[in-house]
């Protein structure tokens, strides 16, 4: 059985069964025990390809790469970007498929028309691949620097790709994207279900609304 | 997903809430609770019964609607066209939920058209979303609670008329709904701290459970609040701070907006009266069916609701009345869709005022970035809110209306990322990928917060939701188009909101801060007015029992039924009217009088 199935049954089931002053009390650590064991199933096997063919997956992957690179932080790479959209075209996107079968031939024929001798989007150095995408990225302002016939179909790609890759990166890990929630750590986003105040550094030593209502106006009192 | 609804069986399966429950570990892996269900075998009938009633929707009015109708002795049977979840179908998964519509109505099979003017041709345009299951918007909504005040009810007498709007009295005044609204907040359960707000209206009992925590940005508004002399408060919310039997407390996950809660914190209709509903064993929640016509014999009165099943076979459930509750659009739209040679206007549609008076309520907001984590993305999307601009004086600002500001935080990872659409989060000018795009997320993914502001919508006929001429949905059906322009009012309203939302943000330590336009709405989450209440049959569609003024035994109960906007944050009030209309409905059941 899917592990998060299990979890989210616990956590929702879970909960209108028992006392739920007992079921709040303990959630932490049972959370923590249902986390884990989602976690260790899903590393047991390395995930295969389903849409795309190994030399297509390599593409995307360096395309997605350059929508969110690898920094000093992990990138689309890291995060298994490419397995989020080739699962995504066998399930949820299957509309869009004939976006990424037109669209990337597409993106390939502008590398050569762009980098004589190049054949490969993956082949090409950063700043080429940035070029390359530029030129697809109506909004992008570099993309008006060089004048290509645009083709509605491949900016249709090059936008399609840049959401799927946006939603691989930051989605709850349990849904098939963002692996080792490594999205999640560049953005600040703790991996949890549940979480307890104080949150962050503003609330903090937050003395209650009816003593933060007294000093406030004794403070304006003094002004 | 149990959204079986199957209606050639009716074999549903309904929310467990067991009495019992034992915690069983069975290995490593799996974290299972056994729960013994003594839930009783749901209702059924059959559409050849002539049951009570028939309520159409299960949302934040039909919900109530069907706990009030069977608790008081009627046989109910609740037709909704959305699928029957519960908690464990709830998910925080962003691609089902917000890009593919798993809760809400599907753009694809339910397209729908949109202009400005009646002048203008209509444009195949995504128009409006509304919550699209058992509970309805209650369940996916973000659950900020206020009450009307006052000057709601009242606003015409106040300030006489407004120019290009048909602004009109209800024809009850907050007084007689007070009761309702502190049954509302007591039965489904409502945190917030009572007498916070000097503006507050009165109530006759203090909120059950204490306020949800403060975030940080909700410290940051209430102490730049104070430092203008504004008066700062604890958002009351739809959300449990304490537990409830059955019920989790709020566990501070921050996915309410657009999602379902896992934990039943939220207190949805779903998760609270049509439970109840259901265990007086006279109820019967029928989901995936979509009601497409209200049928009437010769004599002018309701007989029932024909709908298409899941399989879209379509089924007439008789009734002896009928209360319709399928939210400001989908309830003036059906209502037009049961025209007739006796009604060839639609149906209860003598004023020719059924889907006019639309209202959406409307303010822009500000995002605000500091310097150290907010992580607001943490807990409940509202912590702090002020209602000092609620009610303005016209002579002094200019326009009619007025409005209440919250500091929230409530757009999902993805949502935060997708900057140059609708919901973003960063920056405008911000690179929409590579190295920058990167860093923009990372910096202020935890440091934002977003002060919204909720405002009138005033009611103007053009305003409207009706039936597309050339668009259909995937049953055939015309689309629904909607015709909206705000009002000028409106838009100065919006001018002066954002300029108090700058202000405060001028008094934090805010270290960069941008406001949305103030523009014109094309899209709709509220779906108000559009068949509002009055005494006189000619301006109004329903009187102040919520029946319509040409069908006797014909009810209508939902956003459509407000007079006026408010302020924004509808819902307390249409649950409240459905309390209301329950009790009136009851009464002339009870004196033969439908």
């Amino acid at each position: 059985m899917n592990e998060s199935v299990s979890r989210r049954r616990f956590l929702s089931r879970g909960v209108t069964g028992l006392s739920a002053v007992w079921a709040s009390a303990h959630w932490p650590a049972l959370l923590a025990a249902a986390t884990h064991a989602h976690q260790a199933a899903k590393s047991a096997a390395p995930p295969k390809f389903e849409f795309f063919t190994p030399e297509e997956a390599k593409e995307i992957d360096a395309i997605t790469s350059r929508i969110i690179p690898t920094d000093d932080t992990p990138g689309a790479h890291e995060a298994g970007v490419v397995y989020f959209i080739d699962r995504g075209l066998t399930t949820f996107g299957v509309d869009d498929q004939k976006t990424y079968r037109e669209g990337l031939p597409e993106l390939q024929a502008r590398v050569t028309e762009v980098f004589q001798g190049k054949s490969k989007f993956s082949e090409l150095t950063p700043e080429q691949q940035d070029e390359v995408l530029h030129s697809f990225d109506e909004e992008s302002p570099k993309g008006r620097q060089r004048r290509f016939r645009t083709s509605p179909g491949a900016q249709n790609f090059f936008e399609t790709l840049r959401q799927h890759t946006i939603a691989g990166f930051l989605i709850d890990p349990d849904y098939g994207g963002n692996h080792d929630a490594a999205g999640w750590k560049v953005i600040g986003r703790e991996r949890e279900h549940m979480f307890q105040p104080p949150f962050g550094y503003y609330d903090k030593g937050y003395p209650g609304w009816e003593v933060a209502a007294k000093a406030d106006m004794k403070e304006a009192e003094k002004k | 997903m149990r959204n079986s609804g199957d209606t050639e069986n009716l074999a549903h399966r309904t929310p467990a809430e067991p009495d019992s429950a034992i915690l069983s570990i069975r290995n490593d892996n799996d974290i299972v609770l056994a729960a013994r269900n003594t839930m009783p075998e749901p209702t059924r009938y059959k559409t050849t019964d002539e049951v009570d009633f028939v309520i159409i929707g299960s949302g934040a009015a039909g919900g109530v609607l069907a706990k009030e109708l069977s608790t008081n002795g009627f046989r109910v049977v609740v037709l909704e066209q959305g699928p029957y979840l519960t908690e464990a179908d709830f998910t925080h998964n962003e691609v089902e939920v917000l890009m593919r519509n798993q809760l809400t109505n599907h753009p694809k099979l339910q397209p729908t058209t949109f202009r400005k003017t009646p002048q203008d041709k209509a444009k195949h345009h995504r128009a409006l979303v509304y919550g699209r299951m058992v509970g309805g918007s209650s369940v996916h909504f973000t659950a900020n609670y206020w009450r009307f005040h006052e000057i709601d009810f009242i606003e015409r007498s106040k300030v006489g008329p407004v120019p290009g709007a048909n602004l009109a009295d209800w024809p009850i005044t907050y007084a007689d709904l007070e009761p309702y609204y502190t049954k509302v907040e007591w039965e489904i359960g409502v945190s917030g701290l009572a007498g916070a707000s000097p503006f507050d209206p009165p109530r006759s009992k203090p909120y059950p459970m204490p306020p949800l925590p403060v975030k940080s940005g909700g410290v940051i508004f209430e102490r730049a609040a104070r430092k203008l002399g504004l008066h700062p408060f604890p958002a009351p919310m739809a959300i449990l701070s304490q537990p409830r039997p059955g019920r989790s407390a709020c566990v501070q996950c921050g996915f309410c907006e657009s999602f379902g809660c896992e934990v039943g914190a939220k207190s949805s209709t779903l998760a609270t009266v049509i439970r109840m509903a259901e265990k007086t064993g006279r109820c019967e929640i029928r989901p995936n069916c979509y009601v497409h016509r209200i049928e009437t014999n010769a004599n002018g009165r309701v007989i029932g609701a024909a709908y298409f099943d899941k399989k879209r076979v379509t089924h007439l459930q008789r009734a002896k009345a009928v209360v319709v509750c399928a939210n400001g659009a989908e309830t003036p739209r059906l209502l037009l869709l049961s025209s007739s040679k006796q009604f060839p206007n639609g149906l209860a549609n003598s004023s020719g005022l059924v889907g006019k008076y639309l209202m959406l309520n409307s303010g822009p907001s500000a995002m605000a970035v500091f310097e150290h984590p907010l992580n607001d993305y943490k807990g409940v999307a509202v912590s702090r809110i002020l209602h000092d601009f609620y009610e303005l004086d016209p002579q002094k600002v200019g326009f009619c209306g007025g409005g209440g500001l919250d500091a929230r935080f409530d757009l999902t990872p993805i949502n935060f990322a997708s900057a140059g659409y609708d919901m973003g989060g960063l920056p405008p000018g911000t690179p929409r990928w590579g190295k920058e795009f990167k860093a923009a997320l990372a910096h202020n993914y935890t440091r934002s917060v977003e002060i919204v502001s909720h405002g009138t919508s005033l009611p103007v006929e053009s305003n409207s939701f009706s039936l597309d001429p050339v668009l259909k949905d995937a049953w055939g059906l015309p689309a629904l188009r909607m015709t909206y322009k705000d009002h000028p009012d409106d838009l100065k309203l919006g001018a002066f909101l954002k300029d108090r939302i700058m202000e405060l943000l001028d008094a934090t330590d805010a270290v960069q801060k941008w406001a949305s336009p103030v523009e014109e709405q094309d899209f709709a989450y509220h779906l108000l007015g559009t068949c509002r209440m009055g005494n006189d049959t000619k301006s109004s569609v329903i009187n102040a029992d919520h029946r319509t003024h040409d069908v006797k035994n014909l009810f209508l109960c939902d956003g459509s039924s407000l007079v006026t906007s408010g302020r924004g944050q509808p819902t307390l009030t249409i649950s409240a009217l459905a309390y209301r209309a329950a009790d009136r409905i009851t009464a002339l059941a009870r004196r033969g009088e439908i």
